[in-house]
């Protein structure tokens, strides 16, 4: 079948404005989308910058927009789309380096803000800490994130303010929170009981929608909020 | 141009690297370059789990992993280094889980561990539950939590560098040329040691589980400076990708039961490996399924097999292998524990296939996944350069870009992930050590002369070669010809083919010009570095007649241990390649036949 792409195109060395090109390619019901792009790059114009590595959905570098929400580019086929037009551009809220390319720093700065590891500081035993099953199983919806940013730039109280943790920072904090071993709980709560932290959140669940390893991003969040407002931890 | 010194410089930031980070930063001045941000590094997709004789649910001992490593890489493994691994790996994986490592557990809190293949009890000779996991995302685990050590330890990362050439003075270690992908700006890193941590080179192959990032950049960037490459010619084929498009099905779907059904619905591995059957090592099994799908027994007479585990399947043959629970209990599996153990496998073969494994068969072929080969390097990460182990002063490989050699012809499951952890953990020790004993050595004059020469060669090139066509024709030969079966015919032609790819390649086109995120220019040189490889693989292939591990030869279809028990280095030299060997390290395990 033929597939459209329609592609938002920025080169800061080059003298033309942000555009669109328009891209007509044969594709198969179970291309990627990242196979068009690849396609793209290889046989129409290898000026066209985008991020990729694994390209079966788990390193998270290839998040983009595709007719209007984020996905990862690797996990969307040609036959999910709705539509054979399809419009790829980049995610927002960070600036655009150049095509697909956006700058990553501010948000792996707000990941970093949340103190994103594991904190224990009594001398560890000879073997493993032990962990019961169900202990294990509290915190292990956000142990899949990838750090894609997919969450964090759907979200628009972060297109509102870049200043907002966001959904991704709050997620990495929340599977050390409800670790059973971690000791830092505490601390990352403070971090997130700010302006900029979880109370920004507005359960508008774009970031659960947008989530390519189906966290419950909100519900997540919800449960932060809710150990703020108790005081602590169940 | 910026100039950078640190003591030590990781290049490359998965779990080798990271691991070698952590440990570096502690008593030298630290910096990794990685041209992916780290959480990107394709440690992140390895999936089944890392292996420790921890014996947390069942007698094992180190001992015994040493033993069936030895046997997995056919004797080809050097076994000081292996012994060495497989005692350390206990250490390594309580460390881990005391970094914060969130394993799957046991009932009793202790960390849970599964079959895997080639890991046995060596007494009884049946599969041993070694390998240690966090469901089928273990290597994520791993690559998050190391990346998250880094943080809290505040190692200085350069994000997005694109390494180009490792710079050597007066047979010494003097640092590296980068490129930022972010400005196109060379960056000049003065060091007085450098860690290569690069990964391996699967996009060599057309069907590969391997990422678009793992082009061999580090084995490249030493073959370009001199030092050779060892058993390159060793390159593991995985059984179980999901049909054409080589996405990773982990091994540890056989080790909670699956099972590998051919098209006339039998259960083949029992006729190839009686013992183990469908958890013999990778070696076998994918020779076994190119056999019966040669035979015309694939399904529907096609290019693949299923890997059913269903639980149906799976306690139908739990029961006629008699397969026990620890607590000497039959073996059984609901539809809940497919899910809770293998969640990521489930959305892959929904996502990519529309498949669901727990009431459907997954349709899989053998899939380009592992380089046993690499830089060469002893126990302690010290790359040596010769035929008599001569050490580099101040270079140091880990990981997948290395050759220690741990993994021989074959590699085991679950060792990929130990090999990172514990051989990166040496490596960053080592080079903390010789970084404060040592100076820095001098820089030559214009560093980065040998760089600018390369970069300059695609730049200006004619641009009448279109580099996916380049591309997919080195992929074709080497899939054909130096895959899963090999005959000297077929090498002969690959190696002719890829030295006319060479030449080719010096009319790459290249459209982008610009400086920011040129990532046309690192793809043109990542090319170069497959192609080098794919050379140096198919002359090494092509020169050892004999089959050991997974260099298997139609006809050579022989072991020859009186000829062949030593290890290929490579030097890729203007005239070609340039071959010679060197012995393999022996310590009590005597060449046996390999059955399971």
């Amino acid at each position: 079948m033929q597939v459209t792409l329609k592609i938002f195109r920025y080169n800061p060395e080059d003298d033309r404005k942000k555009h669109y090109d328009t891209y007509t390619l044969e594709a198969e019901p179970t291309d990627r989308v990242l196979d068009l792009l690849e396609r793209i790059k290889g046989n129409h114009d290898g000026t066209l910058a985008f991020r990729r590595a694994c390209a079966h959905g788990v390193c998270g570098s290839d998040a983009i927009r595709i007719n209007g929400v984020n996905r990862l580019a690797c996990k969307v086929l040609v036959q999910d789309l709705k539509a054979r037009q399809v419009v790829i551009e980049p995610i927002l809220g960070l600036a655009v380096e150049k095509d697909l390319v956006v700058d990553m720093e501010p948000f792996f700065d707000h990941y970093r803000s949340v103190m994103p590891y594991f904190v224990n500081d009594d001398p560890p035993p000879q073997k493993e800490r032990l962990q019961s099953p169900q202990e294990r199983e509290r915190f292990d919806d956000t142990t899949k994130c990838i750090l894609c940013a997919a969450c964090t730039t759907s979200c628009p109280s972060f297109w509102m303010n870049g200043e907002y943790v966001g959904p991704c920072a709050i997620i990495n904090a929340h599977r050390f929170i409800f670790d059973s071993r971690d000791q830092a709980a505490a601390e990352r709560l403070e971090i997130l009981n700010d302006q900029f932290g979880v109370y920004r959140c507005h359960t508008i669940f774009n970031c659960t929608d947008a989530c390519p390893r189906d966290i419950e991003v909100t519900q997540a969040i919800g449960e932060i909020k809710k150990a703020l407002i108790k005081g602590g931890l169940d | 141009m910026q100039k950078h010194q640190y003591e030590v410089v990781v290049v490359g930031a998965g779990g080798a690297g990271l691991t070698a980070a952590l440990y570096a930063s502690r008593n030298a001045s630290t910096a990794v370059i990685s041209k992916l941000y780290p959480t990107r590094s394709h440690t992140g997709a390895a999936q089944g789990g890392i292996g420790a004789a921890l014996g947390n649910t069942e007698e094992d001992h180190p001992e015994w992993h040493a033993f069936d490593t030895v046997k997995g890489s056919d004797y080809l493994g050097d076994q000081d280094a292996i012994e060495f691994m497989a005692a350390e790996a206990v250490d390594a994986v309580y460390e881990l889980e005391h970094m914060g490592l969130p394993f799957s557990r046991n009932p009793d809190g202790t960390i849970a561990q599964r079959p895997f293949g080639g890991h046995t009890n060596n007494e009884t000779g049946k599969p041993v539950r070694r390998a240690c996991y966090a469901a089928d995302r273990t290597g994520h685990m791993i690559l998050q939590t190391l990346y998250q050590q880094s943080i809290k330890n505040q190692v200085k990362f350069f994000d997005e560098f694109y390494v180009l050439d490792l710079l050597i003075v007066d047979g010494k270690t003097a640092g590296l040329v980068a490129l930022e992908l972010a400005t196109g700006e060379m960056h000049i890193f003065q060091a007085k040691t450098v860690i290569i941590a690069t990964g391996g080179h699967g996009r060599v192959w057309e069907t590969t589980s391997n990422a678009y990032s793992y082009t061999g950049d580090g084995v490249a960037l030493t073959l370009r400076r001199g030092i050779p490459a060892e058993d390159m010619e060793f390159f593991q084929f995985h059984p179980t990708g999901i049909y054409r498009m080589g996405i990773l099905i982990t091994e540890g779907v056989r080790g909670e039961g699956g099972v590998l059904i051919n098209g006339e619905g039998d259960r083949f591995m029992e006729t190839y490996a009686p013992t183990v059957k469908d958890l013999a090592s990778r070696d076998v099994i994918s020779r076994a399924m190119y056999l019966e799908m040669k035979a015309g027994r694939g399904i529907n007479g096609k290019g693949y097999i299923n890997l059913d585990v269903t639980p149906e399947v799976v306690n139908h043959y739990a029961e006629i292998d008699g397969r026990k629970n620890p607590d000497g209990t039959p073996y059984r599996v609901t539809a809940n524990d497919i899910l809770t153990k293998l969640p990521d496998i489930i959305d892959f073969c929904e996502t990519y296939i529309g498949i669901n494994p727990v009431s459907d068969p997954m349709p899989v072929q053998p899939t380009a996944h592992y380089a046993m080969g690499g830089i060469p390097t002893n126990k302690y990460g010290e790359v040596v350069i010769d035929e008599e182990n001569t050490v580099l002063p101040g270079l140091y490989a880990a990981g997948e870009v290395a050759c220690v050699s741990v993994h021989g012809a074959n590699r085991l499951g679950t060792n990929a992930l130990l090999d990172l952890v514990v051989f990166g953990k040496y490596s960053g020790i080592k080079a903390a050590e010789f970084a404060n004993a040592e100076p820095y050595v001098d820089l030559p004059p214009n560093p980065e002369a040998f760089a600018m020469k390369q970069l300059n060669a695609i730049q200006e090139s004619s641009g009448k070669e279109n580099m996916i066509t380049l591309a997919s024709e080195m992929k074709a030969v080497m899939s054909e010809h130096v895959g899963v079966f090999r005959v000297e015919e077929g090498m002969a032609e690959a190696v002719d083919k890829i030295r006319e790819l060479k030449e080719r390649f010096k009319d790459v086109r290249v459209d982008d010009h610009g400086k920011k995120y040129n990532m046309n220019l690192i793809e043109a040189w990542e090319l170069s570095n497959l192609i080098d490889i794919a050379e140096v693989t198919a002359v090494s292939a092509l020169t050892r007649t004999e089959s050991r591990g997974a260099h298997s030869r139609d006809d050579y279809p022989e072991r020859d241990d009186d000829n062949w028990l030593k290890h290929t280095l490579a030097w890729l030299e203007d005239g070609g390649v340039r071959l010679s060997y060197k012995p393999v390290s022996m310590t009590k395990y005597k060449p046996k036949t390999r059955s399971y």
